[in-house]
Order: structure tokens, then C-alpha cells, then sequence
């Protein structure tokens, strides 16, 4: 089963659920898509880690049979061309690897070649494999990492969870596209509330079946409440504001590794979602 | 030589932006006169810096002035063999007469690309 | 007309509670929302008056005529971000992952396929005794700095006589928050005394610095940990960048916002000195040479 971790608003607690329900099951499989800000290995701290880079695709042009007709330079959406000197440059950062400039070259002049836009680590931490995507600064498309780190999910019936990137982008609907079931984590606050809509707009539009995890509660916020009842949308788990746990949180502590009331509340919030998620 | 300089709506002051500028304005030293054109590469929404170095090397400028250019639009013309200069003054007329008193001094700094989405 | 832009680098530090903040106590009358992946302001902004709404065009997509659609599939089968799916006898695109390269327009052979202007986001106009310009962005477009430039325009085009427009930024480093640093007379960074958030404040500063935007940077939640604000404090002295002050983490601050009031609009510990705060901003700000 592949569970997706998602929140609208960055700091709502998202790799703290994402990290803390991968160390709560016996075995599992965590794949850290949030691959700008990668932070889940800084709690589990994988080990045995091996890396392997994710590379896209590049065009390179042969001066000898460019005839610099522009074509390419013409065809290209996204300006990553320029035509200097008689012939194409190409910017590495702006191209979105398409390949049309290779279809349209007459001449045959465009190859592509592979660059490399970030990596994927592995490690072991505990029952969990640790899968982390990084991205390198810079770089256009957090896609092409996403996409690599998915492939790494368990298939036999094994618990994978997937720790999203925040917000309701193009990444964070890679990044959900195979879950089977959405937890969406809400911070119960004006601005956490507005934010969340938008993400369950997002996991509704893919119709994937979810479920909330209210984070840092003090107190009840009901417009949140109110609202996750009007959509038949259920609350697994609501997490009290603790400043002890945050501090723990902050100094880098999987807190089911350290605290067996956290680990039975883990635990309880994994039971709940193998009732939600369909077979 | 040709002199190209972007610039704001109001035509005559330097726009603080190289890649969106709305026009750009191109000196001919020859004929001594200055034309406006649009900048095709306003309206881009990634890679305006380059879109707008491939329109001042197409249109011929052998020199920029501007307020600041991005690395990779500055690569292209290094390549091109344009040669950058910064600005002295709010005002476009002003930094070309700086120019010819050989008080401009040549851009060294340029900032990383931010373009496209995440 | 002065303009201040208030950014924070990382998400969550209160860079929409503070904007709010000041705005009451400037009485500003022009103020913008340029945090368009996720706007915000608006929720603790009342009596706005009346509302104009304008459609922002992204990058084009494409979109396939049924009727010219041969059924052959290539499209699909080119499509290298997997945008194209099949749809009874003939194929759609997907809008959130088409990228509008315009291969499949290229490669197929009844020319079924063209690119299409796309609807992107809206920009929303607000006018009243007050002028605020906001937008949001649909779900999975790219955010480059073109909407945001197109807020900030909106909002000086309507506002003219202003003497203030305060911005509300967005988080991040990216395209977006170069976009709203433009032309702006001041930025005020606010940063989180974390980790991150020094690591962020150190970024954001150098990208102001590149773009030769004066800052100034205060501290919120300072009381989360008093060392990293001590550190923030010792690395604006030593790095001659000016400090405005700290605001301590405050419920009430958030029961505010909760009931959709700017936190100025009560009396606490944080309102307290976000207007300490705000009074050497403003110093600093009528400082500044214009």
C-alpha cells in the first residue's frame, strides 16, 4: 500500500507524519519526494547509503552539418536556444528536454546527450529503506527526480509512504500520482485552512481517496472541522501543539523511536488507514 | 556601432529589469540616431534573458548598458562578443553620453538565471 | 510612492501576519498579495470594495480537434511528459502535465494538434478607499515572475497617488521573489531563529544584495530559541545590515488571524513590538533616497 503525505502550507508537519508512520510499521519503505528541501534523512539517518545520479536529456550540436537555417532556435518554447556565431548554444538549466529541436534539424545536426539534474540516495534506517530525492540548485524540473525516487515503492503489500513536496504543483501531482491513499496534514489555522483546501482540491481532482491528520492543535479550529465534515472527508489523528515535541522534532528525534505513547499513536493512525484505503 | 540599452514604458529611463524591459532602445553612432524597439522577450515566462540576447545580437549591438544582466544571457554575449557596460544614470540619453566620455565602467557581476517553475 | 516589500525565504515564519500588521498601522491604501502559489492576505483584509477580475495567460498548451484526430496514437507515444492520454477514439491532453513544447503539434500527421493560449491564474483588483492587488494560480501552472510582476502593476496602475503600497512576498529565492524585489524601495526580511531559518535568511539577504534591494531583517517567535536569535542579532551587526527588532511567539497573535483580524487589531505581546518594529521600519524607509 502506498501512502501519499501531503500538506498545502510548508511547516505543517508533513515529514514529521511521513517519517514517524514509516518508523511506526515493522517494515517500509520511505521515499522522500520533497526533493528541493529533502529532510527526512535528517531524522531517520540512513545508513549503508549508496547514490546514484538522475540524469536528463541534453541536445548538442554538430557545427559541421548545421547549415543555421534556426529552426531550432525557432522551434524552442522555452528560449533555451540561441543562435550566436553561426551557430546554436544551448542553456542546460532552461531546456525542458523535449527534443524538438531534434526533430525539426533538416540537417540532422541535434544528438542528445545526458546531464545530470540531481541524484537519488538509499539507505537503511531501522525496518526502513530510505529513499531520498535531491534536486540540484537551479534546476528547472523537480519531475525527472520524482519520477526516479517513485520507482523505488514496495509492491508486494508493503507499506511505502511517500513525503511530499508542499503546495498543489506539478511536483506534488507527480508525486501523488501512485498513491492509494492521501494524508493530508492541516495546521488549524486561518492560513493553514485556505492552504489545505486548495491540496484537497488537488488529491480530489485524482481521485484518490484521503483522510486528515490535524497537526499543532490547540484547541479546535472549526471552520477546519466543519469543512472536513461537509466533504465526508474523516480526521484520523488530531496532534496537540507540545513544546517538548517540537523542540524534539527540532533537534532531529523520530519521536515513535523515543516515546512509546507517539509510537502507539502512529501505530493506531497506520490501523486507521489500512480500514480507509480500498483493497 | 550599434548601442542598445533596455527601457521602461515611459521610454526614456533605464529599466532595472534587462530580460522584461518593454523596449529597448538601439543608438546607431553612424546615423546618430536612436530607435525604440519592443522587446519580444516581455511577455516570455521563462528564459526572458536569453529571448532578449538573442534579439540585441540579432538587431546587431556591439555594446549593452544596463543595470544588471543575468549569466546566462551574459554568456551569450560574451560569445557574441558584445561588450556589457553598467549604467551611471536613471536616464538612457545620459548613459550613452557617459559612454562616449568613456566614464562607463564594464559589468562584471551577474546574477545566477531564475527561471522557469519548480 | 514608497514601496516596501516584506519576504521571509522560508514558509511559515509570519511574513502575512506581519504585512497585515502593518498595514493597519500605516493606514496604508495601497497593498499587494504577490504570494500567488498560495495568497493569503486577503483573509484578514475587510471592506475591500469592489472587485475586478483579470485573466493571466501562462504558456500555451496544447489541444487536440477530435474531428482531424486520426486515432494513430504517435502523439501519445512522442510525448515525453507523458501529457497525452487516449479518450474513446481519440486523445486528450492533460493540462497539468503538458509543458507546451509543441512536439505532438509537429509530429502529427493530420494536424489535429495546436497550441492554445492557457488560462493560467487570475488577477483580482480591488478598489475602495483602499487600492489591493492579489491573484492566485491555477492548481500545477509554473510560477515564474510574470504574474507577480503583473500584481505589482496592477496595483501601481490603480493606486497612483499612494505614498505607501505595501507587498506581501512570496517564500522562496526563485523567479517569484526576484520579480516582486524590482523597483521596490525596501525589503524587510522576516526570519525564524531555526536552522533553516538562518540558512534562509543568509540566502534571501544575498539575493537582495544581488539586486541591490536594501534590507532590514527582524526576528518572529524569537522566544522559540533565544541562541539562534542571539546569532541572527551577531550576523546583521557583523554583516552591517539593519535590525528592526524581535516579536515574541504570541497565541493570541493566532486567535486573531483565526477570527480574520490583523493582529494590530488587538492588544498582545506581539502586536506590541511588530509596532516597535514597524516604527523603524518606517524610519528607515523615509531614509531611504528615492
Amino acid at each position: 500500500m502506498t501512502v501519499a503525505v501531503l500538506s498545502g502550507k510548508g511547516g505543517t508537519g508533513k515529514t514529521f507524519v511521513s517519517v514517524n508512520l514509516s518508523a511506526a510499521a515493522k517494515d517500509a519503505v520511505y521515499l522522500d519526494c520533497d526533493v528541493e528541501e529533502p529532510n527526512g534523512r535528517l531524522f531517520l539517518k540512513p545508513e549503508q547509503v549508496t547514490s546514484s545520479p538522475v540524469a536528463v536529456l541534453l541536445p548538442a550540436f554538430d557545427g559541421k552539418k548545421c547549415t543555421g537555417c534556426r529552426k531550432c532556435v525557432e522551434f524552442c518554447r522555452f528560449n533555451a536556444l540561441v543562435f550566436v556565431k553561426n551557430k546554436p548554444m544551448v542553456f542546460p538549466e532552461v531546456c525542458h528536454f523535449c527534443g524538438g529541436c531534434m526533430r525539426v534539424c533538416p540537417e540532422h545536426a541535434v544528438m542528445e546527450t545526458l546531464r545530470a539534474v540531481g541524484a537519488v540516495e538509499e539507505g537503511v534506517s531501522g525496518g526502513v529503506r530510505v529513499v531520498t530525492g535531491i534536486l540540484n540548485t537551479g534546476e528547472v524540473s523537480a519531475v525527472p527526480v520524482i519520477k526516479t525516487v517513485l520507482k523505488k515503492s514496495v509492491r508486494d503489500g508493503g507499506l511505502t509512504v511517500v513525503d511530499c513536496p508542499p503546495g498543489s504543483g506539478c511536483s506534488v501531482m507527480e508525486s501523488v500520482s501512485r498513491a492509494d491513499y492521501c494524508l493530508l496534514v492541516a495546521e488549524p489555522t486561518a492560513f493553514g485552512f485556505h492552504n489545505f483546501k486548495m491540496v484537497h482540491r488537488l488529491v480530489r481532482l485524482l481521485h484518490k481517496p484521503c483522510g486528515v491528520v490535524i497537526n499543532k492543535a490547540s484547541g479546535e479550529y472549526s471552520p477546519l472541522e466543519q469543512f472536513c465534515v461537509d466533504i465526508n472527508t474523516p480526521i484520523l489523528l488530531r496532534i496537540p501543539y507540545s513544546a517538548e515535541l517540537a523542540k524534539r522534532t527540532a533537534a532531529g528525534e523520530v519521536a515513535v523511536r523515543r516515546d512509546a505513547a507517539m509510537a502507539e499513536i502512529f501505530r493506531g493512525l497506520l490501523n486507521e488507514i489500512r480500514k480507509e484505503a480500498p483493497r | 556601432m550599434k548601442i542598445a540599452i533596455p527601457i521602461d514604458e515611459n521610454k526614456e529611463t533605464v529599466c532595472v529589469s534587462f530580460g522584461r524591459a518593454p523596449y529597448f532602445l538601439i543608438h546607431d553612432t553612424e546615423t546618430k540616431t536612436s530607435k525604440i524597439k519592443m522587446n519580444p522577450a516581455a511577455e516570455a515566462e521563462g528564459g526572458a534573458g536569453l529571448k532578449a540576447a538573442q534579439f540585441v545580437v540579432d538587431v546587431g549591438a556591439d555594446e549593452l548598458i544596463t543595470v544588471r544582466c543575468g549569466q546566462n544571457a551574459a554568456d551569450v554575449f560574451k560569445a557574441a562578443g558584445v561588450k556589457i557596460y553598467k549604467t551611471l544614470s536613471t536616464y538612457a540619453d545620459e548613459n550613452l553620453k557617459a559612454l562616449f566620455e568613456g566614464k562607463l565602467d564594464e559589468l562584471t557581476s551577474f546574477h545566477p538565471g531564475f527561471h522557469g517553475k519548480s | 510612492m514608497k514601496k516596501l516589500l516584506i519576504l521571509s525565504g522560508k514558509g511559515g515564519t509570519g511574513k502575512t501576519t506581519t504585512a497585515a500588521a502593518f498595514i493597519r498601522f500605516a493606514g496604508a491604501r495601497a497593498f499587494a498579495d504577490c504570494d500567488v502559489d498560495a495568497p493569503n492576505l486577503h483573509l484578514v483584509e475587510d471592506n475591500l470594495g469592489k472587485l475586478e477580475r483579470f485573466y493571466y495567460l501562462g504558456s500555451q498548451k496544447a489541444a487536440v480537434d477530435p474531428e482531424k484526430c486520426g486515432n494513430c496514437g504517435v502523439c501519445q507515444m512522442t510525448c515525453r511528459f507523458d501529457a497525452i492520454r487516449t479518450n474513446g477514439e481519440t486523445r486528450s491532453i492533460n493540462e497539468f502535465a503538458c509543458e507546451g513544447c509543441g512536439v505532438c503539434v509537429t509530429v502529427c500527421l493530420q494536424g489535429a494538434i495546436s497550441l492554445r493560449d492557457d488560462v493560467a491564474g487570475e488577477v483580482r483588483l480591488y478598489q475602495g478607499e483602499r487600492t489591493f492587488a492579489t491573484a492566485e494560480l491555477k492548481m500545477g501552472r509554473g510560477n515564474s515572475g510574470k504574474l507577480v510582476s503583473e500584481v505589482k502593476s496592477t496595483l501601481l496602475k490603480n493606486a497612483p497617488a499612494a505614498d505607501l503600497a505595501i507587498i506581501d512576498g512570496s517564500p522562496g529565492i526563485g523567479c517569484p521573489v526576484i520579480a516582486s524585489m524590482s523597483g521596490v524601495d525596501l525589503v524587510l526580511i522576516v526570519a525564524e531563529p531555526s536552522v533553516s531559518g538562518i540558512s534562509d535568511l543568509e540566502r534571501i539577504l544575498k539575493t537582495a544584495a544581488v539586486f541591490r534591494t536594501k534590507a532590514v531583517v527582524c526576528v518572529n517567535k524569537w522566544d522559540t530559541s533565544p541562541e539562534k536569535t542571539a546569532a541572527i542579532e551577531r550576523f546583521c551587526s557583523e554583516s552591517q545590515i539593519p535590525y528592526a527588532g524581535r516579536i515574541p511567539y504570541d497565541a493570541e497573535a493566532s486567535s486573531a488571524i483565526n477570527a480574520g483580524k490583523s493582529v494590530a487589531d488587538i492588544d498582545c505581546a506581539a502586536s506590541r513590538a511588530l509596532r516597535e518594529v514597524f516604527d523603524r521600519v518606517m524610519g528607515l524607509l523615509k531614509g531611504v533616497a528615492v
